[in-house]
């Protein structure tokens, strides 16, 4: 069953769309979040900055575009790492297949990725002004996941962990606000450490940490964009809530 | 280009104004602060304390003004300060690499595989920036300036390879971050940059632990280093994330706040914390 449905973007549409986006988005005033308003005719794009913003459409609740769209996103990845290590941490096993370090790092990540959640829910409620802008809480299910299983729940937030690397450094480009990147930049830094934790979990002492399988020639990590990683992310079956992103890039 | 102009170029008119003249440019070092505070060595809650005993007392200047407000940078001299630090970072793994005797067995291949990232974020920052590409400094590792006795020995103890390993990663780390923002025009080079940036986070982990330490950074690293690099620290604290507090998140204690974001450094700040090591 397809449970997230992602759609391409034109490379025309895109362009016309880009330059209107340049002027929509979100801004920072004061200590909170707020959205900067913005004419719906920029640039003839012919498209309301309203059908930008994350909310449901057709049924299903889509992203959106722009700074708003990248955000929640992020919003959306973090739910699924927040969930994933609350249920590592509240396994049954989890005190008998991992040993005291590994523990203490699956605990911290579980605290981060939970604090990563709270403050894109936070951000994202004061930004849009709308409950109905704001992603809800998705749903999960990891039937190809083993929580008893050392090797299974290493494996999948390796997994993770590298997804939200390479989705933070494939997603930076198209952020319009200079804060928001900077946030972003904020986080997926603490990704990479997560990643490296892990990988030298599963492979101690090795060149795992930033292995040639994740970093290039160049000495480059991974970056893909919203529209690469959300259909990898669906293939591993774990969003349960159906969603679109239609007006990511 | 010269080093010392690119330096420059980042910091403060008034602080580093004779920056060519190298008496006055060690002065200078003494108002970034924390980093000049060798004295604190004593202090260091490390076992090496005793081997970083620094050759000479500086005082922290009162005024210490190395945290000027950002500078407005161009995406060049983003890049600029990025090669610097790359150009810092791989001659340092690669003289601990040629060490004989320094690098333990069990803990090779990271660092060569760490030495190897640096040497191609050199390659491929110098190719980025072609004819605007600074030349390499000379460095001292020991932070003594050229001369002989400076406070530091990294090649001859492995425990302070690691602390100024750990000093320059989670300052790659920071700088990288504080020059996003400046890359923003150049949306190639910004998504290469944060791809360096990223590597760099996973070499801060990785050194991080094998020191005994978590992969992230507690508060200002909690004693995880000697006082004398505690400008790598500085404001790696912060709580407020977009008027949000990550230290008050319900039933996570306070200090994975701090822990789950990191923060950037200015140019001007990251440039005064590898000034100590560029000797020309």
């Amino acid at each position: 069953m397809k449970k997230v449905e992602v759609k391409e973007v034109g490379i025309g549409t895109l362009s016309n769309r880009r330059n209107f986006l340049k002027l929509s988005g979100l801004t920072i005033a004061g200590t909170g979040l707020l959205l900067a308003g913005c004419s719906s005719d920029d640039n003839g794009g012919g498209t309301p900055d309203s059908e930008q913003l994350p909310g449901v459409r057709n049924g299903k609740f889509d992203l959106g575009g722009g700074d708003a769209g990248i955000l929640t996103y992020a919003y959306a990845l973090e739910q699924l790492e927040a969930d994933f290590y609350t249920r590592v941490v509240n396994g049954n096993q989890f005190g008998a297949i991992f040993n005291s370090e590994e523990q203490a790092v699956l605990v911290d990540l579980y605290r981060h990725e939970v604090i990563h959640r709270e403050f894109f829910k936070a951000a994202l409620t004061g930004a849009l002004q709308d409950p109905a802008r704001v992603l809800p809480s998705l749903e999960f299910a990891y039937e190809s996941v083993n929580f008893n299983n050392r090797a299974s729940v290493l494996g999948t937030a390796k997994a993770l962990e590298d997804t939200g690397v390479k989705a933070y450094n494939g997603a930076g480009k198209y952020i319009d606000n200079a804060e928001y990147l900077l946030i972003a930049g904020k986080i997926v830094s603490v990704e990479a450490r997560h990643a490296a934790a892990i990988r030298d979990l599963i492979d101690p002492g090795s060149a795992s940490f930033a292995g040639n399988d994740i970093v290039d020639a160049n000495g480059l990590d991974k970056a893909e964009r919203p529209s690469v990683i959300i259909p990898q992310v669906a293939a591993l079956d774990f969003i349960q809530t159906p969603f679109t992103a239609n007006y990511l890039p | 280009m010269n080093i010392l102009k690119f330096i420059e170029s980042f910091t403060n008119e008034g602080v580093i104004k004779s920056l060519g003249e190298k008496h006055s440019r060690r002065e200078s070092f003494t108002q970034f602060g924390n980093m000049g505070k060798m004295a604190a060595f004593a202090a260091a809650p490390l076992g090496i304390a005793a081997l970083l005993t620094p050759n000479k007392t500086r005082a922290a200047s009162a005024s210490s003004a190395a945290f000027f407000a950002a500078a407005a940078e161009t995406p060049t001299q983003a890049l600029q300060l990025a090669l610097t630090l790359e150009y810092l970072e791989d001659e340092f793994y690669q003289i601990a690499l040629d060490t004989n005797g320094l690098i333990p067995q069990a803990d090779r291949d990271i660092i060569a595989q760490i030495s190897q990232h640096e040497a191609a974020h050199v390659d491929f920052l110098r190719q980025a920036l072609g004819n605007d590409a600074p030349e390499k400094p000379t460095f001292d590792f020991t932070g003594g300036q050229g001369n002989p006795g400076g406070p530091f020995n990294p090649f001859q103890d492995y425990q302070v390879f690691l602390v100024m390993s750990q000093a320059f990663e989670d300052t790659g780390v920071r700088a990288y971050k504080g020059q996003a923002g400046n890359l923003m025009s150049k949306p190639d080079l910004l998504q290469a940059a944060l791809q360096i940036h990223s590597v760099e986070a996973r070499h801060a982990s990785q050194i991080r632990r094998l020191r005994g330490l978590k992969g992230w950074i507690p508060g200002n690293d909690e004693g995880g280093h000697p006082d004398a690099v505690n400008a790598v620290y500085a404001g790696e604290n912060v709580t407020n994330q977009a008027g949000f507090n990550t230290a008050t998140v319900p039933n996570i204690p306070a200090i994975a706040g701090s822990e789950s974001f990191d923060e950037p450094l200015t140019g001007a700040q990251a440039t005064s914390i590898a000034s100590l090591f560029i000797v020309s």
